[in-house]
């Protein structure tokens, strides 16, 4: 049984979780700034857009202000999950964690702070945030989950049902394995593309009419990494090129992360995207050399900001 | 001698203002910039820079008013070339055309409206200050030789190297001139549009371990197709671009690609990394860095028409 949950990392995504979770459970919020905190626990979190409420959380920057939940979702992107794992070691050692990183490996890394039964996760929604206290619900596509190490698949489905009572889409799959690759190979593609053209995912992305067409070069870095993934002796969930051709037709073009991040000259997520990629290559002895090189791109792109 | 300049920019310009000061030699500039064409007329075209030079020489906008000419350099852009050789095709019917422009494909684009077509490259560049003025950055050879399906006579082509060379701008007649086009292109295909994409300038692309090994591919692919066609580089593109990185080169130098990019100026990329692939396609070669490349910096174009 589920009673408290616990979102670390009220980005985006975390708060699409922390709100809708309230719902359904006493929703508590692992933030890292303290003033974060306050506006939530003075405000609330108010979801626009697909959904329309706002919903009463327990907040603070600190874990050991909040009581013990059964449930924790690290939501932080794959750039603050160390520290945020680091945050929560040692704390609630009953809980069940569920990882939603892109990339590769992130439940070894929150493994390596505790002992927790572990569960991975891909998320397909999306949203914007507008301020510490709103956000908007713009893609409600699924979140997909699967048990990791010894956790039982019962445990998976528990959470799954949770998250589906709660407004969301969830659901439960016996091995996650072929699933984030699908989601790995869909986001070293789109992702870096997006941030280099400056494009959002639009219809460019799966137009091949021409030799110059962005969509010939999405498909090669599709085809490059699902050689990888054969490699690796993973078998796809599903075909990226056909996740990439759907989702640009509907209708309103998604800005990617990456995008989002070198526009605002940040540092990007592409090291433990595209880079999980490449280094996958390398292990199982393919070639990578488009990814390696979309990947030197972004580097660079992020090298000029100075 | 008449010579016309089809195409009076920056480089354009150092050919038309050097060629100017032979008595031998009468120069035509043809340009679409009005205030460019009337400043030339009324006060001459200045040269600045590397050299100080005031050419006197006649400028049109119209095309109709080009007399005939023994010879054309063309130096638009290339996207530019079909159509301004068209236009100025009438005052050429006896004489011969070069090209001195970036990338591949401007042989071709003039050779459909001229019989005599000279295949040339050149390295001097610079940049227009103002109407009637500009910058010479950089001196540097320039190359000439037939263009295979359309040949120039060999005469002629030494003819017109003569006359650039004793304007001042040194200029080579040659049997084969496609190594140094090649090796042009090819630098020109590994370096502007990897600075374009990322922003960075000539130095800081070269020492990044990451981006010199992206730009070392493009250079393979690129010889690749070359070799394929017999063409035998003059140098190697690659000591071309560690010579550049140089601190006292052009380790600062942002590529002519990334200045369009910043300015939102359509690009050469379509004649650059695009013709690197067109010619590898004929040739069963495969570019397949070259396309990823060419499909980006169209991207990176395509995103400018966005809302």
């Amino acid at each position: 049984m589920i009673r408290r949950t616990c979102v670390v990392g009220a980005g985006a995504i975390g708060s699409l979780y922390a709100a809708h979770l309230a719902r359904v459970a006493e929703s508590v919020v692992l933030t890292r700034r303290p003033e974060h905190a306050a506006a939530l626990e003075a405000d609330g979190l108010r979801v626009s857009g697909r959904h329309d409420f706002t919903a009463r959380v327990t907040a603070a920057a600190d874990p050991d202000a909040l009581p013990e939940p059964d449930l924790v979702i690290v939501a932080t992107k794959t750039t603050g999950l160390e520290p945020a794992a680091a945050a929560i070691a040692g704390h609630w050692p009953g809980a069940t964690v569920v990882t939603v990183q892109n990339g590769l490996g992130a439940e070894e890394v929150v493994g390596r702070h505790g002992g927790w039964a572990l569960v991975s996760g891909v998320t397909f929604m999306s949203g914007t945030k507008h301020s510490d206290t709103h956000v908007e619900y713009i893609l409600d596509t699924a979140t997909w989950l699967g048990p990791y190490g010894e956790t039982p698949f019962e445990r998976v489905e528990e959470i799954a049902r949770l998250l589906i009572d709660s407004g969301l889409k969830a659901e439960a799959l016996p091995d996650l394995v072929p699933a984030q690759w699908s989601k790995l190979i869909f986001n070293a593609t789109v992702n870096s593309v997006a941030a280099l053209t400056c494009l959002p995912h639009d219809e460019h992305f799966a137009d091949e009419r021409e030799p110059s067409s962005l969509g010939r070069l999405v498909h090669g870095l599709v085809d490059e990494g699902k050689a990888i993934a054969s490699a690796a002796g993973v078998e796809l969930h599903d075909d990226p090129w056909e996740m990439n051709v759907l989702a640009t037709r509907r209708g309103s073009a998604h800005y990617p992360s990456m995008l989002e991040d070198v526009v605002a000259m940040r540092p990007t997520e592409v090291d433990l995207i595209s880079g999980a990629l490449v280094r996958e290559a390398d292990r199982h002895g393919v070639p990578a050399p488009l990814h390696a090189g979309i990947w030197a791109l972004v580097k660079g792109r992020e090298a000029a900001y100075s | 001698m008449r010579i016309c300049i089809v195409g009076c920019g920056a480089v354009g310009s150092l050919f038309a203002a050097n060629l100017a000061q032979l008595d031998d030699v009468e120069v035509w500039a043809y340009d679409l910039a009005q205030n460019h064409v009337d400043a030339i007329n009324a006060d001459g075209l200045r040269l600045s820079g590397a050299g100080d030079v005031l050419g006197r020489l006649h400028a049109t906008s119209d095309a109709r008013q080009l007399p005939p000419c023994e010879f054309g350099i063309v130096a638009t852009k290339a996207m530019h070339t079909s159509s301004a050789v068209e236009a100025t095709a009438p005052a050429f019917a006896d004489g011969c055309v070069a090209t001195v422009q970036n990338g591949l494909g401007n042989e071709e684009a003039v050779a459909e409206h001229v019989e005599h077509v000279i295949r040339g490259t050149t390295f001097p560049a610079g940049k227009v200050l103002a109407p009637g003025r500009v910058q010479w950055d950089v001196k540097g050879d320039t190359t000439l030789g037939p263009f295979e399906p359309q040949p120039a006579p060999a005469a002629e082509i030494e003819r017109l190297a003569d006359a650039c060379t004793r304007g001042g701008m040194p200029t080579h007649a040659v049997e084969d001139a496609r190594g140094p086009q090649w090796r042009k292109v090819i630098f020109n295909a590994a370096t502007n549009p990897v600075g374009a994409l990322t922003g960075l300038t000539h130095g800081r692309v070269c020492e990044r371990p990451d981006l010199r090994r992206l730009v070392s591919g493009l250079v393979e692919e690129g010889k690749a197709v070359a070799a394929a066609q017999g063409i035998e580089l003059d140098s190697d593109p690659e000591e071309l671009i560690d010579h550049s990185s140089r601190p006292d080169v052009a380790y600062d130098h942002k590529a002519s690609m990334l200045q369009d990019v910043e300015a939102r100026r359509a690009t050469e990329i379509d004649y650059l990394n695009g013709g690197i692939v067109r010619f590898g396609g004929e040739l069963g070669v495969p570019t397949p860095l070259n396309a990823a490349i060419w499909a980006l910096v169209r991207g990176l174009e395509a995103s400018w028409q966005q809302p």
